[in-house]
């Protein structure tokens, strides 16, 4: 649907700017994150990047009036009040069965709050971690997605101004119209420091619903992610600089091309046909 | 002399006024939270802890220790035989004469604390302090003149109209100063609060040589009540002791010449944060400070009250958090105040309610929460450095005469040197021991300095329950830190695991194999070496020392740093403040490895991993670094060489 793409603009981002800040109202989606080393839970680093851009974006000032951080699970999990401990009032639960799909609920719940923007992290650290419930609520909604984002800049006359995170600290600003998804990217600026007092004494604001069991999920065995074999690099560089290069540079990737100057019908017909080469479209 | 009404009615007045100040003052020092002290024993034992454990703390400097005891001293008696005289009118020859002795002495000190104030050090304050030895000449000789007569050395109702005028103008000044200033907030306001404090101090244990801090366990049930607050947010969320204690400072500045932040031109000095805490609990601004700022920063701009948050506006968080935690200042302190405690006190309510611990504290805080060590490390591969090392596990052995604390230095590659060297001493005593691998964690210490109590208690718990389990009948570690934590700080969880249980600096140990004679070890025959005194192993425990004696068994003569024993220069590792590192003109490092340089030492023998990290990070040319334990690795005289079967035969002994 080439109505709901991202348009791409100017690079040079704004001053950050919200004209309808008091009306606004973000939901930051967070789940329960799993420590890469411990493997204990914890407060996910992505979503908690989404909680603190859904912070700055509805001003830390008012303590995050309007700002609901959502959760769709088990509202006695300890990690979650580490989301609150960035100085939330409250933490809103939808409380579902462990083997509930938890699509329905939430996309549910968003319609009915009624919330303008909708911050996900791209993935989550334990559970399926597929990075797919951004998409399929975007799917359930109807409401546009932007993957991956680093900032957002400005929201004006019900178009926010968002920076999306390319490879090797590129940015990319978009302009896309409110409601809409946004998953964070690690690139976005860090979450502040969960501090123990405001976790404790946070709300937990617990909302019972039901969902259909996921049967899917239901069968599928757990198991610790091993890394794949990779292949040696062989670095062949002499000097200093040509091993900084080898280490840090990221192949840009072969084929794709820019169309800055064509016509929107042509811009679409070139997506279309790359979809379709792709085997997405059938 | 006329107007023989006039004085008594003079003494009467500034006697009520100081009784009505001093309940003024006391109703400021009980707006804090209460403490358990028992009243009456702390007023029994004042005298006693005046006499001897402040006073042993003044004698370290004598020209102050005997002006002191001759101006104090002349005082109190001159005060109560004024009341006997002059106020109640008793008519006797002998109490006169004591008196106008007591007043010479008290004369002849004020000389003296005149005769300092002509050319003072930059660390004592100025202001109203200047002002003193005045008033204590004039308090002096004005009663001196008037006791006179009394004495019967003048008649009576000698002196014209002028000379009572005079007097009388000198006994207001210095009973001004004297008697009314003691309570209502002059200079002689440490003698008041400063011997109330020393009866209810917060750290009664103290006074008998006892090891603690102050940091009591934080009661986190606070965290879920209305209105609780968790740490120190305001002057009233002090301890009213605390209060007391901040106000018993004399701005001596004894604190400021030590203090390694003020030093390196960090934004803390110990004094001027005493008075700020002074600013607080009355109210008002630190216009009328007359002393050392805190570096870099203006004088003037500090506003506070008793219920105002004390980081907004009254102190910068940035100066709490350039502290180290050496407690350089509690030991110099003639006032035995507790700087450091008040200080971690207010880093726990930036923490635990504003979660604003800087530069590197969150993401180490979080570590600690989510691995059990500060950098983050999987918890499996605590054990991973002495994968060749063969030691004995707590989970398989169960019990072992010495329970070997590794600490987190066995994530560190420098560390893991001092403690392969600690084994292989271990070994070659065959001592019984054993660790507990991976069932380890971080010892809190870090956490705790860093104002996260809620993360200290839960690692000191989890630690005190793995702790129970096994049998043992010492810990040894080479940690200062881990051993502070473990000796003076968990035995605040009602756990019994370390009931009976020597805990043990690893310095302390390895003398005791020494003397014992289980290690043998060859005459160390390198160059010149001196020693660093860790905080938390000298000042925070007492251990001087051992280590000093291990180095003399290897034949060492210590080249002593100027700053040594309980006056060492902490390393600038404490307290969290290398992840806070609050910028500064200099590196605390670097002065300290000058002050060891400058003994012309080419080896400073160490027995604190973080020490050493410290110490090895400035830079080069300077003196080795090294853990003492290396030290004596180096010169261990190896038994599989000497005499293949001294293993077992110290065993069989054993």
């Amino acid at each position: 649907m080439p109505s709901n793409l991202p348009e791409v603009i100017g690079m040079q981002p704004n001053q950050f700017n919200v004209d309808v800040a008091n009306k606004l109202k973000v939901v930051s989606l967070v789940s329960v994150g799993k420590h890469p080393q411990s493997g204990r839970m914890r407060r996910a680093d992505q979503d908690s990047r989404a909680v603190e851009l859904g912070l700055k974006l509805t001003g830390d000032n008012h303590s995050g009036e309007s700002l609901t951080v959502l959760h769709a699970g088990d509202p006695s999990e300890p990690s979650l009040r580490s989301y609150a401990g960035m100085g939330l009032k409250s933490v809103r639960v939808l409380q579902l069965d462990p083997a509930a799909d938890a699509i329905l609920p939430l996309g549910q719940h968003l319609q009915q709050c009624g919330a303008d923007i909708v911050l996900t992290g791209v993935r989550a650290e334990s559970g399926e971690s597929s990075g797919m419930v951004p998409y399929q609520l975007a799917e359930k909604l109807g409401w546009p997605i932007v993957p991956r984002v680093a900032d957002i800049v400005s929201v004006k006359g019900g178009v926010a101004e968002v920076l999306q995170a390319l490879p090797r600290g590129q940015r990319r600003s978009v302009m896309v119209r409110l409601p809409f998804i946004a998953s964070v990217d690690s690139a976005a600026p860090e979450a502040r420091q969960s501090a123990f007092g405001p976790a404790s004494r946070a709300l937990m604001d617990i909302e019972v619903v039901s969902a259909s069991v996921d049967d899917v999920r239901q069968a599928w065995e757990e198991a610790a992610a091993r890394k794949r074999p990779k292949r040696l690099k062989v670095v062949k560089a002499k000097t200093a600089a040509e091993r900084f290069k080898a280490a840090t540079a990221k192949s840009q990737g072969d084929g794709g091309k820019v169309m800055k100057n064509e016509s929107a019908a042509e811009q679409a017909q070139a997506i279309f046909d790359l979809l379709k080469e792709e085997g997405v479209l059938r | 002399m006329s107007f023989e009404w006039l004085h008594p009615l003079l003494i009467a007045t500034a006697l009520v006024l100081a009784v009505i100040g001093a309940v003024r003052r006391v109703n400021l020092w009980r707006a804090g939270k209460p403490d358990r002290i028992n009243l009456i024993a702390g007023l029994m034992a004042m005298p006693g802890r005046y006499l001897h454990d402040l006073h042993d703390i003044v004698e370290r400097d004598k020209y102050m220790s005997k002006t002191h005891a001759a101006t104090g001293g002349g005082f109190v008696l001159s005060a109560l035989l004024i009341i006997l005289v002059h106020l109640l009118g008793i008519d006797n020859q002998i109490l006169a004469w004591a008196l106008l002795a007591a007043l010479a002495l008290m004369f002849v000190g004020a000389l003296f604390v005149f005769k300092r104030r002509l050319n003072p050090p930059s660390r004592i304050s100025k202001g109203p302090w200047m002002r003193l030895p005045k008033s204590l000449l004039a308090f002096a000789g004005a009663f001196f003149v008037l006791t006179l007569p009394a004495a019967g050395v003048l008649p009576e109702g000698s002196g014209g109209v002028l000379l009572t005028v005079i007097l009388t103008v000198l006994i207001i000044w210095g009973m001004g100063e004297l008697f009314f200033g003691m309570t209502w907030g002059g200079p002689m306001k440490h003698a008041f609060a400063g011997a109330l404090h020393l009866a209810f101090h917060r750290r009664q244990e103290r006074f008998g040589g006892g090891r603690s801090t102050g940091l009591k366990p934080v009661d986190l049930s606070l965290a879920k009540e209305i209105g609780g607050v968790l740490g120190v947010a305001k002057p009233t969320d002090f301890k009213w002791n605390q209060l007391l204690g901040f106000d018993a400072c004399v701005q001596c500045g004894k604190c400021e010449a030590m203090c390694p932040a003020f030093a390196a031109g960090q934004p803390l000095n110990p004094k001027k944060l005493i008075q700020d805490m002074v600013v607080g609990l009355a109210g008002g601004t630190d216009a009328n400070y007359a002393g050392s700022p805190y570096p870099g920063k203006e004088v003037g701009n500090a506003k506070g009250g008793p219920d105002h948050i004390i980081t907004d506006g009254l102190i910068d968080p940035e100066t709490l958090w350039s502290c180290t935690t050496c407690r350089a200042c509690v030991e110099e302190c003639p006032m035995m105040i507790e700087h450091v405690d008040a200080i971690v006190d207010m880093r726990r309510y930036l923490t635990m309610e504003r979660g604003k611990t800087p530069n590197k504290g969150a993401e180490v805080l979080d570590n600690i929460i989510a691995t059990d060590n500060p950098n983050g490390y999987a918890p499996a591969s605590r054990t991973n450095w002495a994968a060749d090392q063969n030691l004995p596990l707590m989970r398989d052995v169960k019990q072992a005469e010495v329970l070997f604390w590794v600490s987190d230095g066995a994530f560190d590659m420098r560390s893991q040197r001092i403690l392969r060297a600690f084994v292989k001493l271990l070994k070659a005593a065959s001592v019984d021991f054993a660790v507990l691998g991976d069932e380890e964690l971080d010892s809190g210490d870090v956490a705790r300095r860093l104002g996260d109590d809620a993360t200290f208690q839960s690692l000191a718990k989890r630690n005190l329950e793995v702790l129970s389990q096994y049998k043992f009948s010492k810990i040894v570690t080479t940690d200062p830190h881990a051993y502070h934590c473990l000796r003076n700080e968990y035995s605040d969880f009602g756990s019994d695991a370390l009931d009976g249980v020597e805990v043990l600096h690893h310095t302390t140990f390895l003398n005791q194999l020494v003397q014992l004679g289980r290690l043998k070890l060859n005459n160390f025959s390198g160059a010149k070496v001196t020693y660093h005194d860790p905080c938390y192993l000298g000042r925070y425990n007492g251990e001087y020392e051992a280590p000093r004696e291990l180095l003399r068994s290897m034949g060492i003569e210590i080249a002593e740093m100027e700053r040594s024993g309980f006056r060492s220069r902490c390393c600038g590792g404490g307290g969290g403040a290398p992840i806070t590192d609050i910028p500064g003109e200099r590196r605390i490092a670097d002065m300290r490895m000058e002050d060891a340089s400058s003994t012309g030492a080419e080896l400073v023998a160490v027995g604190c991993q973080q020490c050493t990290a410290m110490l090895e990070g400035v830079v080069e040319p300077r003196p080795e670094v090294k853990d003492i334990a290396e030290i004596l690795m180096d010169q261990l005289v190896d038994p599989s060489v000497e005499n293949p079967r001294q293993d077992r035969l110290a065993e069989e002994v054993h």
